[in-house]
């Protein structure tokens, strides 16, 4: 896809592109950190017209729920290129003996061989955590890993 | 402690009445800076009220928003994006000096202007507010227009041109030769390029100095700083502003930004005070003789400036309502205009009261012109919520 990048000068920049219904976006970035969509109009095809303003938290999250579904899709991807690597996922349930303990604490790439490389909790992704990342009830791992690697891990949160 | 009762009531209600006048402005989406001058115009010796005690005050706040001014304009500067600017729109920058420049200089010479008259009547009518505008272009949900770049290139080569257009003009006002002036100017030129090269190679090391995590230690750190480099400036008669605007130039990046945050309300608040001065400065009976000749010269140079946003917005593929757009928001002039005659002011009484007029038509009709000339025909259709405030 084409995205082109414009300068404002003293303001920031402005990001364009068409999807693909033909609409064309516009989203302005500010060196203050704020964000304005706009899309371009079909009588006057040089005027932006304002949708809505994101300052720096809101277009955080905003970027946060985009993003979210499609990292373990894009993990999928990746795993393709690898004969032998899989991507899965695993969820912490409530009666896991890891709920509100570190991740570290499942030693699970020491026993397995397979990594978690990211924690999905609701809205949030944490990408690669850490091993003092603490889990929670209703987290979902992506794990990275031979099928039996996985499967593993499954097993050892599920307790 | 001995404390002024009279200089704090004179004062408290002095910014009192200023909060007043730019709280109006904001609710009709005009610039604060025309009412600031009528507040100024207003008072003094033959006004409504006479402020004996705030006049010190005023005179110093003056100086030091002038300073604060042309840091804000420094800071706002980035090499990259005048590079950029530079390429796209060389031919637009010199279509808007010949067109906006030559009516000043000749209305200069029609009323018998000396040279520097001339001159800095020649850069008041050149100069837009870049000010006014940034804030008309996010008020008016501009930026995501495609003549938006046009406009921003504009001014940053103006802001730009005022790099040597200052020192050139503060040398030829305090009685220097040409020659001095031409000195001043290699000189303060060459201090820009000098500014560069030490921003873009050393800039990290100054802006490590200046990155003090404590917002007050930023701001006293840089105040400092832009003050010694003034008076240092003043001392080898280059004017205070011009050393402040080099200060400005060298900060980029990140101390930039958080130079600017830091330094705004300051700059509001001297800014003001600047802008009541000179108002102050300037007699009612000495504004009205000046005014047909401050609206004869707004009309053409209005029109003139039009023509310039129609040729730079036509330079970035824009159609022909967003040329007109484009051109329309250039007119308005304020802050650098009448920085112009803080500047050479004192040695020109009918300079003053013309400009003070000239900026005060502009002021207020500049964003009138373009808010009538840009209202979008479909926003009405399509989002009646978001009418309001917008037409």
């Amino acid at each position: 896809m084409d995205v082109n990048e414009v300068l404002l000068p003293g303001v920031g920049l402005r990001y364009e592109f068409t999807n693909q219904d033909g609409d064309r976006i516009g989203v302005v970035a500010r060196r203050t950190g704020e964000f304005e969509l706009v899309v371009y109009g079909s009588e006057d095809p040089d005027q932006g017209r304002s949708m809505l303003r994101l300052n720096r938290e809101e277009a955080d999250t905003l970027a946060e729920i985009l993003g979210a579904p499609r990292i373990a899709e894009r993990f999928a991807d990746l795993t393709k290129e690898v004969p032998g690597l899989s991507a899965g996922q695993t969820g912490v349930r409530a009666g896991s003996p890891y709920v509100d303990r570190p991740l570290g604490h499942t030693r699970a790439r020491s026993r397995t061989g397979a990594s978690i490389v990211a924690i999905v909790r609701g809205e949030d992704v944490i990408a690669s955590p850490t091993p003092d990342e603490v889990l929670r009830a209703g987290d979902v791992l992506v794990v990275i890993g031979t099928r039996s690697g996985i499967a593993g891990v499954e097993k050892i949160i599920r307790g | 402690m001995q404390t002024s009762v009279a200089l704090l009531l004179e004062l408290g209600v002095i910014l009192a009445a200023l909060s007043v006048l730019g709280a109006l402005a904001r609710r009709f989406a005009l610039s604060p800076i025309p009412l600031y001058l009528l507040a100024g115009l207003s008072l003094g010796e033959g006004g409504i009220a006479p402020v004996p005690a705030a006049g010190e005050f005023v005179q110093v706040g003056a100086a030091i928003g002038l300073v604060l001014l042309l840091l804000a304009l420094g800071l706002q500067f980035s090499i990259h994006e005048f590079s950029v600017s530079l390429r796209r729109h060389v031919p637009s920058a010199g279509v808007d000096l010949v067109l906006n420049a030559v009516p000043g200089a000749l209305a200069g010479w029609y009323l018998g202007l000396d040279a520097v008259g001339i001159l800095a009547l020649a850069g008041v009518t050149y100069i837009s507010s870049s000010g006014i505008i940034a804030r008309l272009l996010d008020d008016l949900r501009r930026l995501g227009n495609r003549e938006t770049p046009a406009v921003l290139s504009v001014l940053v080569l103006e802001d730009f041109a005022m790099a040597a257009y200052l020192p050139l003009l503060v040398v030829l006002a305090s009685g220097g030769t040409w020659w001095q002036a031409a000195l001043g100017v290699l000189v303060a030129v060459g201090a820009v390029l000098a500014a560069f090269v030490v921003s873009y190679r050393w800039g990290h090391h100054l802006g490590r100095l200046l990155s003090d995590p404590d917002p007050e230690q930023l701001m006293l750190r840089v105040l400092g700083l832009t003050l010694i480099v003034a008076a240092l400036a003043e001392l080898v008669h280059a004017s205070a502003a011009v050393g402040a605007f080099l200060v400005g130039l060298t900060l980029t990046g990140e101390a930039a930004r958080r130079a600017r945050n830091v330094l705004t309300p300051l700059r509001d608040l001297f800014a003001a005070v600047f802008f009541l001065a000179i108002g102050l400065s300037v007699s009612l009976s000495d504004l009205v003789p000046v005014l047909p000749v401050a609206l004869a010269l707004a009309a053409v140079t209005a029109a003139t400036k039009v023509v310039t946003g129609q040729y730079a917005a036509l330079r970035e593929g824009a159609g022909p309502r967003g040329r007109l757009r484009a051109g329309t928001v250039l007119i308005v002039r304020g802050e650098f205009s009448i920085v112009i005659i803080g500047l050479v002011g004192a040695h020109h009484d009918r300079l003053g009261p013309l400009v003070a007029a000239y900026v005060l038509v502009l002021a207020i009709a500049g964003p009138l012109v373009t808010r009538l000339g840009g209202a979008p025909p479909y926003r009405s259709r399509l989002l009646p919520g978001t009418n309001a405030g917008n037409s």
